[in-house]
């Protein structure tokens, strides 16, 4: 069985991420691309690592057929309002925007600061982390893909969200350039954006919204800081808990939510050169690598997860979803093991 | 090799708390790997197996 899938929006760095896993996948085939700019361009001439891959060229959005799977990869706001349209598109989409990661109207309004355009559609839409919803994606026609900074920390946190003992977590993320896509602005200009240690965010990201829905309510604070990296998340989770935990405790947390996946691995060696997560060494990946310390004489936890943004916190959890959906193998396409040195 | 056996040749990782179980008995001073941590361990005792963090060589880690 080959699933046949097709990309709305596919000049972005996520939509040629998408297409870079989808032309190695061995049971899916992509029928088309689309750009409204760039149609009849072929696709390698934006994403170049895909020459000799495919010989597929952009077409118009209107000049697309039915396909088993849809995935959107749009900018904000633009898809929610054409939602009944990509889905006579396809019995399945996956949208990586992000018009229906959260479930609740109201909490849409707040995070985007504007009502939502199709809210009847929301809690149709199952969000696309299987670390949390595996069983939810499998039985679902509608996905949303993942904030990349919201996966980062939701995979730090998520072993001590199951376990209740978080109380406060204050959440402080590195980020690479292309977290901020494709389109130029003032500040990913080269002599600006290069060698930058920028915090963007000093308080508050739209990305708490999509932790707290994934994990629960408690007090959590976010912190964002542009560092010198293309690609690559890495999240460094202060948590203060609630009662006294020692390391053995948190592997014992870990062992349990993470054993059984697939995409999810616990860094914490006590020898060598990468003793904990580095966004380097899983870049290209769909890999999360996950680690925890706590501090002997208090009661902080110190919890890391590096990702790719492209790949685990975008296209490569995209994937990972279609493949549930459909009923494929869950790591189908998706175990590139990364570059090292790189 | 009987229930009673293969119990007695297992040990917990110091470390991460995870059961290590061994296909022979395994000798004093012997160093294994936790499969789930990846800790060096050492063989303290072998009736019932004890295990202890290996001592490691300092290293000069970027500090």
């Amino acid at each position: 069985m080959s699933v046949r899938v097709g990309i709305i929006g596919g000049t972005g760095y996520t939509g040629g991420e998408l297409a870079r896993l989808l032309v190695g996948h061995p049971r899916a085939e992509i029928a088309w691309v689309t750009s409204r700019s760039r149609a009849g361009w072929p696709v390698s001439s934006l994403h170049p690592n895909l020459r000799g891959f495919t010989d597929l060229k952009f077409v118009a959005p209107d000049d697309v057929e039915p396909v088993d799977v849809a995935f959107l990869c749009l900018p904000h706001g633009q898809t929610a309002g054409n939602i009944e349209r990509y889905t006579q598109l396809a019995e399945r989409v996956v949208d990586l925007s992000s018009d229906f990661r959260l479930s609740d109207a109201e909490l849409y309004e707040a995070t985007y600061g504007e009502p939502h355009p199709a809210p009847a559609w929301l809690d149709r839409f199952a969000y696309g982390l299987p670390e949390v919803y595996r069983d939810r994606i499998r039985g679902s026609k509608l996905v949303s893909g993942v904030g990349c900074n919201a996966t980062a920390v939701n995979l730090a946190l998520l072993p001590l969200a199951r376990a209740g003992v978080i109380e406060r977590v204050v959440a402080d993320v590195k980020v690479g350039s292309s977290e901020s896509g494709a389109e130029p602005s003032g500040s990913s200009h080269h002599p600006e954006r290069s060698h930058a240690v920028r915090t963007f965010a000093p308080t508050t990201h739209r990305h708490e919204a999509e932790i707290r829905q994934a994990l629960g309510d408690f007090d959590l604070h976010f912190t964002g800081t542009a560092i010198e990296l293309v690609r690559g998340v890495l999240a460094t989770c202060h948590v203060f808990v609630n009662r006294d935990l020692t390391d053995r405790d948190l592997w014992g947390m870990y062992r349990d939510a993470y054993a059984a996946e697939p995409f999810v691995r616990v860094v914490k060696e006590r020898r060598g050169l990468y003793r904990f997560p580095e966004p380097k060494i899983v870049a290209g990946t769909n890999f999360a690598d996950v680690s925890f310390v706590a501090e002997e004489g208090s009661r902080r936890v110190v919890t890391m997860c590096a990702i790719d943004n492209l790949g685990k916190g975008a296209a490569g959890s995209a994937v990972q979803s279609m493949n549930l959906m459909c009923g494929l193998e869950e790591t189908d396409g998706l175990l590139f093991p990364g570059l090292h040195p790189v | 090799m009987s229930d009673t056996q293969t119990q007695t040749l297992t040990a917990t990782c110091p470390e991460c708390g995870a059961v290590i179980s061994f296909d022979r008995q395994p000798r004093r001073h012997e160093i294994v790997q936790c499969p789930d941590c990846g800790t060096e361990l050492e063989v303290v005792a072998t009736e019932p197996i004890r295990l202890a963090v290996a001592p490691e060589v300092e290293e000069d880690w970027g500090e």
